[in-house]
């Protein structure tokens, strides 16, 4: 383990390194291409031959999600980076992931939109990342609110990708992904994760069988039964996969609910709270995708009041809401689409609402 | 019964194969069955398909195959490649997938050199959604979105692949066309273009004039004729590029 001073997008790389990554695929986009020029460098770097160090910058985001998808079939661990019009158009790409449960991995640095939009701050690709493509949103979205937690999920990712066969990505914004700053970073077996075994889909079975895949069906029971068994495959591996950050909620009388880098202004409001003697508490889905809706309603199950605060008008407070489904604790929010929320801004609306 | 002679990459339990009657598309799979076999390639081969009738070839052959979406086999294939450059790649698709909506990428593959073969069937026409306008229909040819035929003020005149292609192309670089009814050209022109890249040439394209005539609403004389006159005429048949 070191201390080094890195940026959010360098730090996805070295997580990504760290993970046994070997190939990405990705078409430049502000606030992410910087992911592209540090694999660049590290496939560029003659040190680095022996590693098998792969990467195409391609014409654009299809090719560069589909280009994954032919790594992946191939056994490598093959990953995307994009953001905003980029994620839009990668759509495509996931949506075929997620039909075949194909272990892709992307980081999203999240845009302002609707549109071109802006690069800095926004957390409004939340609904595309999760529940993008004509599918039922069988993802696993991690949301990081730190580049330390750029650098842990890109090693998370990878594994979580491999080890349940479901598309993984990793939501970060422009803010974080920018911010140079001081983090831990270690090889995984130092932390004691073991890096999950991977092989082939295609051109790696010795028996006289092929392996024929496809995504278009005949018959309306044929993809009916598909969805079902990979939706049930899903929910099965929720409670696995779930993660959330409790801070300060056990005696708690309001709890700010929000993900990402919202969620790190809402942990330092809690603190300036709390020292003005107001018993608030912070509950940050780290998974929006499955969502630890059991974990969220035990946080909120003895407080007079919840504040959701989001960089969007209301994608995850509906998340939220619609995993508290029956309870009746008042809950407002603070939603500042493509803007930045600072902590006063939270801890004046905490004070406005008690 | 004797068992009908098929070629021995095709995968016996899928057959009958799913093609309309009389699809020229069918005879380039069994020509391209042959191919396989020759060159010996089973099993070192990955095969994707697009969408369209392509997709139709997804259980065609007893080789790793992967159905794609429109216009993305080319990048998947891309892809593997590069995950895998001793694999020998097929990225098989119609005129739709590689002249309209995946242009951008037969292009930029053709660009990089990148070491796959491209199999495009140009039957003149969108066929597996019913007959629509493609970047291939002749001019004057009737279809679904055409239905005076197409008119070149509006619609343009029809798009020459392999000779776009052959304009930008890289040294090493294997292009040709052929038809699907001329069994021993269009084998030759495919074992070449695989060859190409088992030598690691360079990206090989063969794009295969071939007979539609359920939308076409043509019988089997006035089909091949299409092909052979009309199709031919208007698309030269041979090498376009062969360094």
């Amino acid at each position: 383990m070191k201390k080094e001073f890195l940026t959010g997008n360098e730090a996805v790389v070295r997580g990504a390194l760290a993970a046994g990554a070997k190939m990405l695929t990705g078409y430049p986009i502000t606030p992410t291409t910087e992911i592209m020029h540090y694999w660049s460098r590290e496939q560029a770097d003659p040190m680095n031959l022996d590693r098998g160090i792969k990467f195409l910058q391609t014409e654009d985001e299809m090719a560069a999600g589909f280009a994954m998808i032919g790594g992946v079939l191939a056994g490598v661990k093959a990953y995307t980076a994009t953001a905003g019009p980029g994620n839009v158009l990668m759509q495509d790409a996931f949506s075929m992931a997620e039909n075949l449960r194909l272990p892709t991995v992307a980081f999203i640095n999240q845009r302002g939109g609707p549109s071109t939009g802006t690069v800095i701050y926004s957390q409004q690709e939340v609904n595309l990342t999760c529940f993008g493509g004509n599918g039922e949103g069988l993802r696993i979205v991690y949301s990081a609110s730190s580049v330390q937690e750029m650098f842990d999920f890109a090693i998370r990712a990878f594994n979580t990708a491999w080890k349940y066969r479901f598309p993984t990505f990793v939501l970060s914004d422009g803010y974080t992904a920018k911010t140079e700053i001081e983090i831990e970073t270690y090889e995984p077996k130092e932390k004691n994760i073991d890096l999950i075994d991977i092989k082939p889909y295609l051109c790696g079975n010795t028996s006289q069988n092929s392996v024929n895949i496809r995504n278009c069906y005949n018959l309306e029971t044929e993809l009916n039964e598909i969805v079902t068994a990979n939706k049930h495959a899903f929910d099965a591996i929720k409670a696995e996969i779930v993660d959330f950050e409790d801070y300060k909620t056990e005696d708690a009388d309001i709890i700010i609910m929000a993900h990402g880098i919202v969620g790190a202004a809402a942990k330092m409001a809690v603190n300036l709270l709390r020292d003005d003697n107001i018993k608030a508490g912070l509950f940050r889905p780290i998974t929006l995708n499955p969502f630890p809706a059991e974990a969220a309603k035990q946080a909120a199950e003895n407080v007079k009041a919840i504040l959701i605060a989001e960089s969007s008008l209301g994608q995850f407070e509906s998340m939220v809401k619609n995993n508290l489904y029956g309870q009746t604790v008042p809950i407002e929010a603070l939603l500042s689409p493509a803007k930045g929320i600072s902590v006063e801004e939270i801890v004046a609306k905490v004070k406005e609402m008690i | 019964m004797t068992e009908p002679v098929f070629p021995k990459s095709w995968k016996k339990e899928s057959k009958p194969h799913k093609f309309c009657p009389g699809c020229g598309q069918a005879l380039a799979l069994k020509i391209l069955g042959y191919a396989i076999d020759e060159l010996d390639i089973a099993k070192k081969l990955v095969y994707g398909c697009d969408i369209g009738c392509s997709l139709l070839t997804w259980d065609m052959f007893n080789v790793d195959t992967i159905q794609t979406h429109h216009g993305r086999v080319i990048p998947t294939m891309v892809g593997f490649k590069l995950a895998k450059p001793e694999a020998i790649t097929i990225a098989f698709l119609g005129d739709g997938g590689g002249y309209a909506i995946g242009a951008q990428h037969l292009v930029n593959a053709a660009m990089r050199n990148d070491k796959i073969t491209v199999i495009l069937i140009n039957n003149a026409n969108y066929a597996m959604t019913g007959g629509q306008l493609a970047p291939t229909t002749l001019v004057g040819q009737k279809t679904d979105t055409t239905p005076n035929g197409r008119d070149e003020a509006v619609f343009g005149n029809p798009i020459h692949g392999p000779e776009m292609i052959a304009a930008i192309a890289a040294p090493g670089a294997y292009i040709a066309r052929t038809t699907s009814n001329n069994f021993e050209d269009c084998k030759d022109k495919i074992k070449k273009a695989l060859q190409n890249q088992i030598d690691g040439k360079g990206f090989s394209f063969v794009e295969i004039l071939s007979m539609c005539p359920v939308n076409w609403k043509t019988n089997t004389v006035e089909s091949l004729e299409y092909v052979d006159k009309n199709m031919a005429n208007i698309f030269p048949l041979g090498e376009i590029k062969n360094d």
